[in-house]
Parts: C-alpha cells; sequence; structure tokens
C-alpha cells in the first residue's frame, strides 16, 4: 500500500473545485478503484457513474489527467508514484454533479440515423442470408459500448461546440454499419453530406486514438463515409459511370447448400 | 482536511489542456518534417538545373531526379540537363515568363503536390501540426472567428476532395518513376548497376505503397461495394481489398518513407550531377 495524490472535480455545471484527496492504493487498482475509495472513505457524497467494472459497458468514461479514459479500465501503475492524478468529468457534455455527465445529446443523434431497410425480394426461403465476408466490416462497429469518449474528444463538438452541424464519430459508424450492410437498400448518403455532417470531420483521428475497443472510427467508418460522399457528389468520373449505368443494384447473396 | 480550488471545467482556448504528457512531440516533429521537405522541395524546383547525370555519355539511359520527372520540356545549354531527346514536348517555350526559371519540375509538381496534400494522412498531419484544429487530442483547437465559426471541410477545405481526381493522375506518375528506374539502370545503353539506380529504383516503390493504400483506391478497389459474395465481381474486391487494406494500414508508414526517399533520391542525384559525390556502380 503506498498514499497517492487525486484531485477530483466536484461541482456541477455552473460551478466547480478541485479537490484534492490523499488515498491508500493497492497493487492492481484501476483508477475506478481509487474513486470507490475516496467515496467509501472520504466523500460518501461523490457521484461516479459506473456498472461493470470490465470495460463493457461505457458507464465510467472519465478524463485522467486530461485523457479521456474508461476509469475501471486505466491501471495505476500507468502513472508515476508522486504524481497527482487529475479525475474531471467528460468536458463536452454538460456536467450534473462531480464526475457524472448529462450525455442524453448522443441518444438524440441515433434518432437521426435512417433505420436499416431490407428489400423484401432479399428473403428467401432460409430468411435473410448473409455471409461471414459480408459483414465483417460491419461487426468492428459493433463492439462499440457506447462509452462516448469518441464523442466527447471530437474537437468540432467539444472545441467548437457544433452539436447542430455534426452528429459525432460514435454515430458516423452507426450510419457506416447500416450504409455497408449487404442487404439493407436504404440511401443515407445525402443526409451524411448534408445532416450528419460528414465534411466537419477533418480527419484528425482523436476518435479512433481514444476508443477502448480499439475501433478504427476514422479510416473503417468516417472515411469509407466521405468516399461515399465523393461517389455521390464530387468524383466526375463516379458521376459520369452513375449517370450512363445507373446506380449500383444491389444483387442478393447466392443460397449456399 | 482535502484541499480546495476553485475550477471553471468548461474552459476553453488554444493549447488548453490537462494533459501531461508530451502532445506536442507529434505536431512539432510534422512542422519540422514538412517544412524541410517543402523547403528543399521548392528550393531544388526552382534551380532548374543539375537533375540528369549520365557521366556525359549519349545513348539510353542514366538518372533522372525524381522531383523534375516527367520531363515535359527541356531547356538545352543548361548545366546538368538531361538531353533534349528526354523531352516528352520538345524545347523550353518562349512564352514561359522570365522572372520563373525554366525548370521542368515546376510544371509537373502540381499534381502530387495537392495529392498529398489532400491525402488523408496528411490531413491529420497538418490540421494537428499547423492549423491546429486540434492540436492533440483533448487538446484546445485553435478558436474560428467569424459567423459561422468552424467549417472542418465544408467551406473553403472542400477542395480536399479533389483526393479523388488527384489520385488517378498520381497513378501515372508512378509508371513513369517505373520507367525512370529502369532507365537509370543504364548508360549508353549498357547495361549496369549504380548507388544512384537503387536510389531511383526504391523511390517508385515506397511510391506505390503509399499511393495503392490510399484511401481513395481502397474505395473503389472494394470499400464502395456491400456484398462481395453477390457476384464474382465482389469476390475479386474482396480479395483486392485485403492487399489495398495491408497497404492502408500503414499508409502513415508510407507517407513519411516515401516523403523522405524520394527527396533523399533528389539530393543525391543533384550532388552527383553536380560533381560534388561520386556515384559508384559497376559502368567504371
Amino acid at each position: 500500500m503506498a498514499k497517492r495524490n487525486f484531485k477530483i472535480y466536484r461541482g456541477d455545471n455552473e460551478k466547480g473545485e478541485f479537490v484534492q484527496y490523499e488515498v491508500e492504493v493497492a497493487e492492481g487498482m484501476v483508477v475506478l478503484d481509487v474513486v470507490h475509495r475516496i467515496q467509501a472513505q472520504q466523500a460518501n457524497d461523490l457521484a461516479v457513474r459506473w456498472n461493470c467494472k470490465a470495460g463493457k459497458c461505457g458507464s465510467c468514461s472519465v478524463e485522467i489527467n486530461g485523457k479521456p479514459k474508461l476509469s475501471c479500465m486505466t491501471r495505476m501503475n500507468e502513472y508515476g508514484p508522486d504524481e497527482t492524478i487529475t479525475i474531471t468529468p467528460l468536458k463536452t457534455f454538460p456536467v450534473i454533479r462531480d464526475l457524472v455527465t448529462d450525455v442524453s445529446w448522443n441518444y438524440e443523434q441515433n434518432k437521426k440515423i435512417k433505420p436499416v431497410k431490407l428489400a423484401p425480394e432479399s428473403k428467401t426461403e432460409k430468411g435473410y442470408v448473409m455471409y461471414q465476408k459480408d459483414v465483417e466490416r460491419a461487426q468492428e462497429f459493433r463492439k462499440c459500448i457506447e462509452c462516448y469518449l469518441c464523442q466527447n474528444v471530437c474537437h468540432i463538438l467539444r472545441d467548437h461546440q457544433k452539436q447542430d452541424k455534426f452528429i459525432g464519430p460514435r454515430f458516423m459508424i452507426r450510419a457506416a454499419s447500416l450504409e455497408m450492410h449487404p442487404l439493407d437498400i436504404e440511401d443515407r448518403i445525402p443526409e451524411i453530406k448534408n445532416d450528419y455532417g460528414s465534411g466537419m470531420c477533418n480527419i484528425t483521428r482523436c476518435c479512433t486514438d481514444v476508443c477502448p475497443e480499439h475501433i478504427n472510427l476514422t479510416d473503417n467508418a468516417i472515411i469509407p463515409l466521405k468516399e461515399r460522399v465523393i461517389d455521390r457528389f464530387y468524383d466526375p468520373v463516379t458521376i459520369l459511370r452513375r449517370k450512363i449505368f445507373g446506380p449500383w443494384k444491389k444483387k442478393r447473396p447466392p443460397i449456399k447448400n | 482536511m482535502p484541499a480546495h480550488t476553485t475550477v471553471d471545467i468548461h474552459t476553453r482556448g488554444f493549447g488548453q489542456t490537462l494533459r501531461k504528457d508530451k502532445w506536442w512531440l507529434y505536431p512539432g516533429l510534422v512542422v519540422f518534417g514538412l517544412t524541410t521537405f517543402l523547403i528543399y522541395g521548392f528550393w531544388s524546383a526552382w534551380q532548374a538545373d543539375f537533375y540528369w547525370y549520365s557521366a556525359g555519355q549519349d545513348g539510353f539511359g542514366g538518372y533522372l531526379a525524381p522531383f523534375y520527372s516527367p520531363l515535359i520540356f527541356i531547356k538545352e545549354g543548361v548545366a546538368g540537363a538531361a538531353p533534349i531527346e528526354h523531352a516528352l514536348l520538345g524545347s523550353w517555350p518562349d512564352w514561359w515568363p522570365r522572372w520563373i526559371p525554366p525548370s521542368p519540375s515546376l510544371l509537373i509538381l502540381a499534381i502530387p503536390g495537392i495529392f498529398r496534400f489532400t491525402c488523408y494522412y496528411y490531413r491529420k498531419a497538418y490540421y494537428r501540426a499547423f492549423t491546429g484544429t486540434p492540436p492533440a487530442c483533448a487538446v484546445g483547437a485553435l478558436p474560428r472567428k467569424g459567423k459561422s465559426g468552424y467549417k472542418g471541410e465544408t467551406g473553403l477545405m472542400l477542395v480536399q476532395n479533389v483526393h479523388r481526381i488527384t489520385m488517378y493522375f498520381a497513378v501515372m506518375y508512378i509508371i513513369v518513376f517505373f520507367y525512370d528506374a529502369y532507365l537509370s539502370f543504364f548508360r549508353g545503353g549498357e547495361f549496369g548497376i549504380g548507388v544512384g539506380s537503387i536510389f531511383i529504383l526504391l523511390n517508385p516503390i515506397f511510391l506505390a505503397c503509399y499511393t495503392f493504400g490510399c484511401h481513395s483506391i481502397r474505395h473503389l478497389v472494394s470499400g464502395s461495394r456491400d456484398c462481395y459474395s453477390c457476384s464474382l465481381a465482389g469476390n475479386v474486391s474482396h480479395e483486392n481489398g485485403k492487399i489495398v487494406g495491408w497497404l492502408n494500414r500503414r499508409h502513415e508508414f508510407f507517407a513519411w518513407v516515401s516523403l523522405i526517399w524520394i527527396m533523399l533520391a533528389d539530393i543525391y542525384i543533384r550532388l552527383v550531377s553536380m560533381g560534388i559525390i561520386t556515384d559508384l556502380n559497376t559502368w567504371g
């Protein structure tokens, strides 16, 4: 056991303060364990959101020494023994209290995305048939635990506060997973450009850097969506091809016995 | 008794952060790397000389500096200039303004320059390093003033969408550079090998690894399809996508390697052409 110093934000969205705590830290502890120890021993009213303590629920997102992280997956031995560790709530969202933020804006963005639309003719006697190679791209995006660290670190939302122009990286990967769906026939490209704000993203890749599930949001979702927008609106070759041959028509995957 | 310090959790401003690590290192290295390349590139292009070396021998073969390839026009009688038969369109035109040096490089740098400028990797690099939007993750971005503030790539930077178009031309440059590499293994029509040949050969190899790992090519080769199993073409594009995907995952690496190598190759040929260093080779 060793004594370590922590600085934790205490307050609400309007005003607050950093409160310093000295805590006994044991080997193997994560930052969330320390927060719980402070809550149990020194500050019973400290608000913190958490659930699974296994990096799978996405509840315990905070900023530790300025970096957006899951507190349950951040081990104490990442930090020097004499370092004061600063814990703050997610900066992009309104603070409800202490380390708890109101992330409900994200759920509103989700509602903007057109849901999956399956062509009736793609249903076979075996149901909807898809193959691994067709769905593996979108499966990467299904790993998302909705911790909203990517939404928090995105400078468009965090610094420029363009919440009305950009739905954020988390929902760009949701849009990508639907766009890449082998049986989906919905057209979301105009919405991706105009409503979801693909053009607002300038590819600085912070969303990818902070993702605890190591989803490559930028390269595998946002850039492919930007490329689909370019196909439709900016590339003369693909525009001409579309004018001559019409849009790609989705075929049904073959049924293998 | 815990100590208390009043704080505004929503403070925003350029460089504002609670990060304690060396977040400034990456943008600092990018500024150094890209500035060095740009200064050398413009200087080399402006020189208009010493871009060719064949040890004074006529006939097929010789080293051509990559910043000057392809040679559209050639100004004859310039020190270190290529023989006129290497020009695609002949001798230097009279309409060229006198205040701009007659440099073949100035005619061809725009396409690869714009291709790199609009590349998805370089955007991350220079948006972080030069425009501070943001300088690093969770570090305050440079505030955008004006009526609508930050516009991302919807305003002036809509120009980034020309990346696809420049990509079509960039592929052609690789073919030209491979021809230059073939040329570099001959001198006076005789086959041989020199240090310059290796420099010139590795240049299109690194450039191809960079260009074929481009996100636009990945999209056209495989990313634009939603169903790979639906047709033979889909299956082929899925297999091709694996190769392009491998390169794409190393896009940053090849972006820097190809950038540094083309500069080194250009410097080497310039120094050999000027007679400052001697090229080791089998021609003797």
